[in-house]
């Protein structure tokens, strides 16, 4: 027998956690529900009706990082709990293929959960009309959005194999995750100013080859962590 | 004359400390049956984990289907059936939606899903989330997992638990002596692993305790095992 297709296992691994989500409701409504929680007590907390330029990239995006972290708690328990990784490893599948599942997954969540933070950023704490800055801050996102999907993932699986994960997960991926939120939130900086700045390409730059490294990195390292 | 299904030669392995398994060494020809006895935390689940590549040896060397592990682990993956103690089956997904997705992982077409679905009489209550069915109902669409594939080898850790006789009869052709697979079977019924296999290994802390052709053994002599 032959080992199946990357992409249909891919596909498969995609389907299944995104089926499982939406019977749950365990990682993006906790995440979503915690960004605006968090913007309404920055709102209070802060005692300033507005923010903008370096506070209000920095909230946003330290906001934007622990809600992921919820996610990335949670990113393999199925798999962990109800033999999953058991049943993945038994195949002939390749496997890349889960890291490349579980990044795509934790990318889509974050998408989702940015439809719901965004918005509400900009309606309880946000100055400047984020109309003009939306193209360069969806592209500011997508970035920070795929440093997080693959150290997510790699953090993931390194944790949820230990009985602290719940520890495990934060402590590893705060700190890797921190230069994905400075490069993050300095291309932010200058789009939620007044008058409204171009996207600095420099941190664009930082942001995309911190993303290449990682991506590189767990690609190395997946089939070592899934090993015995 | 064909290679030996399984070959273990002082076969090790520990969980920190504590030896789990010690200088297991036997032989199983293709399409023979191993039956595997002991009491609790006898080494019986470790072996079957070792077997299916799960862990890696500490030491002692095995061979799987013509394979050394774990070194070419990647050519037995895919071509052994474990069934355990955990169904190995996402609670929130169908029996359908659970099968099909590990028919992706195998390469194998979906309506070798719903084959072994009527086999197993589930096909009726193939669409409801795993959940919602009894444990008796979850190990057969769990030794529909485990054959998807079609396996030439099979590892089964008390295969029958949860089910009634009925559903004993469904699955007996499946992972049965007729099935004419290679079977590891671990099992705590003295009797019933020596109707159905060919060699019994008895382990007791880690050690082998005992290794014989079923046809030499009594029930009695297995029920020692336990004292």
């Amino acid at each position: 027998m032959s080992a199946p297709g990357t992409r249909a296992v891919v596909a498969a691994l995609l389907r299944k956690d995104l089926r499982i989500e939406l019977r749950n409701f365990e990682s993006v409504p906790a995440m979503a529900l915690f960004s605006v929680t968090t913007f309404v007590l920055f709102h209070f907390g802060l005692q300033r009706d507005t923010l903008s330029g370096d506070l209000a990239a920095g909230v946003l995006w330290v906001t934007l990082l622990f809600a992921a972290v919820l996610g990335i708690n949670r990113l393999f328990v199925a798999d962990a709990e109800q033999g999953g990784f058991d049943a993945f490893l038994l195949s002939p599948a390749d496997r890349g293929a889960l890291a490349l599942a579980k990044a795509l997954a934790l990318l889509g969540y974050m998408l989702v959960l940015e439809l719901v933070a965004v918005p509400a950023f900009a309606l309880l704490l946000l100055g400047p009309p984020i109309g003009q800055a939306l193209p360069g801050l969806v592209l500011v996102l997508v970035l920070g959005d795929l440093g997080v999907a693959v150290i997510g993932t790699l953090v993931g699986a390194l944790a949820v194999r230990s009985r602290a994960r719940d520890l495990l997960g934060p402590l590893l991926s705060l700190p890797l995750l921190v230069p994905v939120v400075l490069g993050a939130a300095l291309a932010t900086k200058p789009l939620l100013s007044t008058p409204v700045g171009g996207l600095p390409l420099r941190w664009l730059g930082t942001l995309a080859a911190y993303d290449l490294v990682f991506a590189l990195i767990a690609f190395a390292l997946f089939d070592f962590l899934l090993e015995d | 004359m064909s290679d030996p299904a399984i070959e273990l030669s002082s076969l090790t392995r520990r969980y920190g400390e504590r030896l789990a398994l010690a200088d297991v060494s036997l032989t199983l020809a293709p399409g023979q049956t191993l039956a595997v006895l002991g009491p609790n935390g006898a080494g019986k689940s470790t072996l079957l984990r070792l077997l299916a590549t799960l862990l890696r040896p500490h030491g002692g060397l095995a061979r799987v289907l013509g394979h050394a592990l774990p070194e070419q682990a990647w050519a037995v993956r895919g071509r052994i059936g474990l069934l355990g103690h955990e169904p190995l089956l996402y609670r929130e997904l169908s029996a359908r939606e659970n099968l099909a997705f590990h028919a992706a992982l195998h390469g194998v077409a979906v309506a070798r899903a719903e084959e072994l679905l009527a086999a197993v009489a589930m096909e009726r209550r193939g669409n409801e989330p795993l959940r919602t069915l009894s444990r008796g109902m979850v190990q057969r669409v769990a030794v529909c997992r485990a054959l998807l594939h079609d396996p030439e080898l099979l590892l089964l850790d008390e295969p029958r638990a949860n089910l009634d006789p009925a559903a004993g009869e469904l699955v007996e052709p499946l992972i049965g002596r007729g099935s004419g697979r290679t079977r590891v079977i671990v099992s705590h019924d003295p009797a019933g692993a020596l109707a159905e296999s060919d060699l019994v290994l008895g382990l007791v802390r880690g050690r082998v305790a005992l290794l014989a052709p079923a046809g030499e053994l009594d029930a009695a002599a297995l029920g020692e095992l336990y004292r």
